[in-house]
């Protein structure tokens, strides 16, 4: 067996490891599809009701620590294995850095700008939709994208328990203990992990306020 | 319309209840005599225009963007808008051209705050409320922007409300100040009566009522000159008789003459003025005044 640096597998294999990254993909888009779902309500309850702040981020944060693997063991009696167990792991992880953020976004507003936006006439929607969300929005939009790379890497675990991705060929290559697999699989998922981070930079860098930013710099 | 007092007087709470960002407990206030609340708060804001301290603009629109937010709100066409946007950017001193396409961070706090004011007038409104808007701002701009105000007022004769603590400002403003104290309206008058006749010790120190120089900047030479056919040969120049008494105090200390002579608009010598001239000007009661201030201060309303 080959030691060290072997890029055979990666480069012999490479359209089932592209079919793997693109179902690592889509299993980590979905998972952070519905935390988005479950967190844009849940911050902005944590973001209005000061009352609620700390026991929901507490909460989610003590979710954190939870062990994935464990977490992942622990869905097996209710949801079995596959998909659901692990997409239920990873809408739990993702919750905390998404709602910590669109709290942090929302109340990060300065109080002086939304008095002005009622003061002149805008709704509360209003006051929501064209001043509060577009100045939390970089705020909230990072913390999406570290959602996402940490999903990224949580999601390798899916393998463990059958339900597809990169992970796969971590786990098989080190059962097999073939170096050149494992390899591949790390690889790909450094690459998405790091074009998601990319992506996700771009997408801040459109927002109306970063455009501000970068005219006020420039 | 100025109201002025210190700190945690009420003043801005007061102004908070005219756009009902704060509701009153109990009694009404009536905007050309309707009743605030007959109107949704949202509704209502729309025709008053708001300018704050800390300009409030939204930092990820454009100037003019800023601008437009009410007339949008209200559902204008965007050919008028966008008219209506460069009207009020040069109004303010800022060219539409150059400044429309930037950002409030561009901009000097002085221009931030005079969009602000643009972007409270975009809509026509009736009333205008201004919270010490140019608090934060240094001496040259705050009296650049209050001259700047007093010529948009001139020329636009809305209803404006503005709140200070700064004596300086609200006897520059006003044509009414209103003193308050603890929630409540200690004195309700002219700049020149409150400063002359202070409603009481708190009044009085607050405008440093002592202050012979304020007041004489309140009254017109054309109020304490000796009309006559003057002397020609006095080596000051002349004084318009429209200007008040401070300028010409100074004018006639700096050249050190015993008297000027007074011109009327068209430059045509009508009288002259002495030192004792001012001296009784700023002495007479200024019950003989109330004309005058009153005129000087010409209400442009309402």
């Amino acid at each position: 067996m080959k030691r060290g640096f072997d890029l055979s597998y990666l480069t012999e294999e490479w359209r089932k490891v592209l079919d793997l990254t693109l179902d690592h993909l889509q299993l980590t888009l979905l998972a952070i599809g519905l935390a988005l779902l479950i967190a844009a309500p849940l911050g902005m309850a944590a973001a209005r009701f000061r009352w609620l702040t700390f026991p929901v981020l507490g909460l989610l944060s003590a979710l954190y620590t939870v062990p994935s693997l464990a977490f992942l063991v622990f869905l097996i009696p209710s949801l079995g294995i596959g998909r659901e167990p692990t997409l239920v792991a990873l809408v739990a992880y993702a919750q905390i850095f998404v709602v910590r953020n669109i709290v942090a976004g929302l109340r990060g507003v300065d109080p002086p700008t939304l008095e002005a936006a009622a003061g002149i006439g805008m709704t509360p929607w209003q006051v929501f939709r064209r001043v509060r969300l577009p100045l939390a929005l970089p705020v909230i939009l990072a913390g999406v994208r570290t959602a996402l790379t940490t999903t990224i890497g949580l999601a390798t675990l899916a393998a463990t328990i059958d339900a597809g991705g990169l992970g796969t060929l971590l786990f098989d290559g080190i059962a097999r203990a073939y170096n050149a697999m494992i390899l591949a699989g790390a690889i790909a998922i450094a690459a998405l992990a790091i074009a998601i981070d990319l992506v996700m930079r771009l997408l801040e860098r459109l927002t109306p306020l970063a455009r501000a930013e970068r005219a006020r710099a420039g | 319309m100025v109201l002025l007092g210190p700190s945690g007087c009420g003043k801005t709470t007061l102004l908070k209840l005219v756009n009902r960002l704060y509701e009153p407990t109990s009694g009404t206030i009536a905007i050309n005599g309707v009743d605030t609340r007959s109107l949704p708060a949202p509704a209502l804001r729309r025709r008053i225009g708001y300018v704050i301290q800390q300009t409030g603009l939204f930092p990820h629109m454009r100037v003019g963007e800023n601008v437009a937010v009410v007339p949008r709100l209200v559902g204008w066409d965007k050919r008028r808008i966008a008219a209506r946007v460069d009207e009020l950017l040069n109004l303010v001193g800022l060219p539409a051209e150059e400044y429309r396409k930037r950002y409030p961070a561009q901009l000097s706090g002085g221009q931030q705050q005079r969009v602000g004011l643009a972007r409270a007038l975009a809509a026509e409104p009736s009333t205008l409320l201004m919270d010490e808007p140019f608090g934060a701002l240094d001496a040259i701009t705050r009296s650049r922007l209050q001259d700047e105000l007093r010529r948009i007022h001139g020329l636009l004769g809305q209803t404006v409300i503005f709140v200070t603590h700064d004596v300086e400002e609200a006897v520059r403003l006003a044509d009414r100040i209103v003193v308050m104290r603890d929630g409540r309206v200690v004195q309700d008058d002219t700049p020149l009566r409150i400063l002359s006749h202070p409603a009481d010790d708190f009044v009085r120190d607050l405008v440093g009522a002592s202050d012979v120089l304020r007041r004489l900047s309140l009254i017109p030479v054309r109020d304490a000159f000796q009309s006559g056919t003057p002397d020609l040969t006095e080596s000051c120049p002349p004084v318009a008789a429209s200007v008040d008494l401070r300028a010409a105090l100074n004018l006639l200390l700096d050249c050190g003459a015993p008297r000027l002579v007074v011109v009327d608009a068209d430059a045509r010598p009508i009288g002259t003025l002495d030192l004792e001239a001012i001296q009784r000007a700023s002495n007479v009661d200024a019950g003989d005044h109330e004309t005058v201030g009153a005129a000087d201060a010409a209400p442009s309303r309402r």
